[in-house]
């Protein structure tokens, strides 16, 4: 999948806001790309606005192409776009405890794309739905179909939340922060089930985050976004062991290291941007310690500084020197 | 379920045990006088033999002993004798009599509501299928300019009264246009095709004004209900799972915004008995509502007793019945 200048905004009574502002990432078979940024950085709305699952209005996909399987996401009508929801592209959202719909069995639930996509007829889908469960570690599971989400504790419903999105043998998994909701044990049990799964089934996954610490531990490649922009984008290695940007630094710093002793949590001074106007200078550049003149007055463009490795900005943190001149 | 349903039913008899003595003390208070409308050449010594012959003055706690002896056993073991199970001696159980026809009220009760479910039961169903797809279409689209239509029409509905909207339609349909009768015709008999479309002429006009009132208010509740389930999580997840919009709306959203709406539903079901007092009158359908106003005219305290108590029973009813619903339609709901 290829993304290219995405731009999704929001009219609203007090004004535009301008919630991804040209992101551009690819995404290929099998690799697990983590997307990381603080609350309101465009990690979620950007992956909402590849499928139009954004109420639309107020948001508007303002510009962008998102290429996958040599067609336009973007350019689908509803129809076929639908046939991408689900079938080839599956979603786990933030809180299981709202997106299931709490009138319906899970049994219901997971069938329902089941006969939509795959033209099972109901006994298949039945069949398939227990497979699914027993996939997803929930035990017992021909008879859980019949249970309703509020019988489900919400590691379990994560689980069947996972269930339905890789019901149809989806090529991506797109995972919207799907541990925040979880106590910490049930985190760690649902980033192993991912894990495990990745390894069986082979599709792609996009997981949102706001833990780098989760993000190391699994993914191949990070987009760091702030502001509606990718910041920094490299494997995870090098992203570590290097990183580039000003924020990354500042990310990576507010992990509490081990055997520290360090009694005060580190964050970051300022509060994230206001989106309500065009970005004209770097989101950045009020929270930047080495913000210089240019900061304020252009915004920096992606670049790449070596194979797998962009950055978005002015300075060269490591020459402590601005990265251009002029 | 059942457990809880017997339980509810259980309590439901204390319950209406009260009510039916409240309505009795407060028509024994209230002012009037069965003899009242007699003609004035009646000397007072006659007047106050007619008077005892009815039972009026009696000591209210025998008064309303034989009220509930009528209503709980003699008006149920005659029912059953009319069903051909006769139980002891018929003719020592006096039946609740109408003061002013002299005649067995339940009787009375049973000629009326044919009408008012027909009329006033029709114009509710009518208003339902009107409202809810209204509702479901107007929050779907919200702030379109068939939800501005909407919301100015059930305002409208909502708030000029069916005492209006009916003089109206008589005054345009029937005085001007000529098309409907003013009057409804109980003595209609539908035996033939010109007969039931006569039927249908004298119902349209107050089944209208009903309905659209009954519409107005079900569809806001309608539509208040969709609006709070359209932007909750799982529609997005039903989105996700790329179901079509249609699917979305009529299975995941409907179904969890009926639960509300059904329950207002339930709960309005006994003012169909009763809440269209005022609109069987403006077109004279000789219905319950009807008898109940001839009733307090005439101070006829047998029938507005009974028939008051009716309704009470009705609201009781239907609150369980409205209880159970909700249970049913929840999965979320338990009630043992």
């Amino acid at each position: 999948m290829d993304v290219t200048d995405l731009k999704t905004v929001f009219h609203t009574q007090d004004g535009v806001v301008h919630a991804v502002n040209g992101i551009s990432f690819h995404l290929e078979e099998g690799e697990l790309l983590s997307v990381v940024g603080e609350s309101g950085s465009g990690k979620s709305v950007t992956m909402m606005s590849l499928l139009k699952l954004l109420p639309i209005p107020p948001a508007e996909i303002a510009s962008g192409k998102v290429m996958f399987d040599g067609k336009d996401l973007l350019q689908m009508d509803l129809e076929e776009l639908r046939k991408i929801r689900g079938g080839q592209i599956g979603f786990i959202f933030q809180d299981p405890m709202t997106s299931l719909n709490p009138v319906f069995n899970v049994g219901f639930q997971i069938m329902e794309p089941l006969i939509e996509h795959m033209g099972l007829d109901k006994k298949q889908a039945r069949a398939r739905a227990v497979e699914l469960l027993e996939l997803v570690g929930i035990p017992g599971a021909s008879d859980r179909l019949n249970d309703f989400p509020h019988q489900f504790s919400g590691g379990m419903r994560q689980r069947v939340m996972i269930a339905i999105a890789l019901a149809c043998d989806p090529k991506i998994l797109i995972a919207d922060e799907p541990t925040t909701a979880l106590d910490v044990t049930i985190q760690a049990q649902i980033i192993e089930l991912i894990k495990e799964l990745r390894k069986k089934l082979g599709m792609a996954i996009v997981w949102i985050t706001h833990d780098l610490g989760v993000a190391a531990g699994i993914s191949d490649r990070l987009l760091v976004m702030y502001g509606g922009f990718v910041v920094e984008h490299a494997k995870v290695g090098d992203l570590y062991k290097r990183p580039l940007h000003p924020y990354t630094r500042a990310l990576l710093n507010t992990l509490p290291a081990e055997g520290s002793g360090e009694t005060r949590l580190r964050s970051i001074k300022g509060s994230p941007p206001n989106i309500g106007a065009e970005p004209k200078s770097c989101p950045f550049a009020p929270r930047c310690d080495y913000a210089f003149e240019r900061c304020h007055k252009e915004n920096p463009l992606l670049e790449r500084i070596e194979g797998v490795h962009d950055v978005a900005c002015w300075w060269d943190v490591e020459k402590e020197a601005p990265r251009h001149d002029g | 379920m059942l457990n809880y349903t017997l339980r509810r039913l259980l309590f439901a008899i204390p319950t209406l045990l009260v009510i039916s003595f409240i309505i009795f003390l407060i028509l024994d208070l209230a002012p009037g006088d069965p003899t009242g409308s007699l003609p004035l050449t009646i000397p007072a010594e006659v007047r106050a033999k007619i008077r005892e012959a009815l039972g009026v003055g009696e000591p209210i706690h025998i008064a309303y002993v034989k009220w509930l002896r009528g209503f709980f056993i003699y008006e149920p073991l005659h029912w059953l004798d009319q069903m051909g199970l006769v139980i002891g001696d018929p003719s020592s159980r006096p039946r609740i009599i109408s003061f002013a026809t002299r005649g067995p009220v339940v009787d009375l009760l049973m000629e009326r509501i044919p009408q008012t479910l027909w009329v006033v039961g029709l114009s509710y169903v009518v208003g339902i299928l009107i409202a809810i797809p209204i509702g479901v279409i107007s929050a779907y689209k919200q702030y379109s300019w068939f939800d501005q239509f909407g919301t100015f029409i059930s305002m409208v509905g909502f708030s000029v009264p069916t005492f209006f909207t009916g003089l109206l339609m008589i005054v345009i349909f029937s005085v001007q246009l000529g098309w409907f009768p003013s009057v409804y015709d109980t003595t209609l008999e539908v035996n033939s095709l010109g007969t039931f479309w006569l039927q249908v002429k004298q119902m349209i006009m107050p089944v209208t004004v009903l309905a659209l009132f009954n519409a107005a208010q079900i569809s806001r509740f309608m539509r208040a209900s969709m609006l709070d389930n359209l932007t909750q999580d799982y529609v997005r997840t039903a989105r996700a799972k790329g179901m079509s919009e249609k699917v979305v709306v009529l299975t995941h959203v409907l179904r969890n915004s009926l639960i509300p709406v059904v329950t207002v539903i339930a709960l309005g079901i006994p003012t169909i008995f009763g809440g269209a007092i005022i609109t069987e009158q403006i077109f004279r359908v000789n219905g319950l509502g009807q008898l109940l106003i001839i009733g307090i005219q005439g101070s006829d305290f047998p029938l507005v007793q009974t028939l008051t108590f009716l309704f009470a029973i009705l609201i009781v009813l239907f609150n369980l019945i409205a209880d159970i619903v909700y249970g049913m339609l929840d999965p979320r709901i338990r009630y043992d």
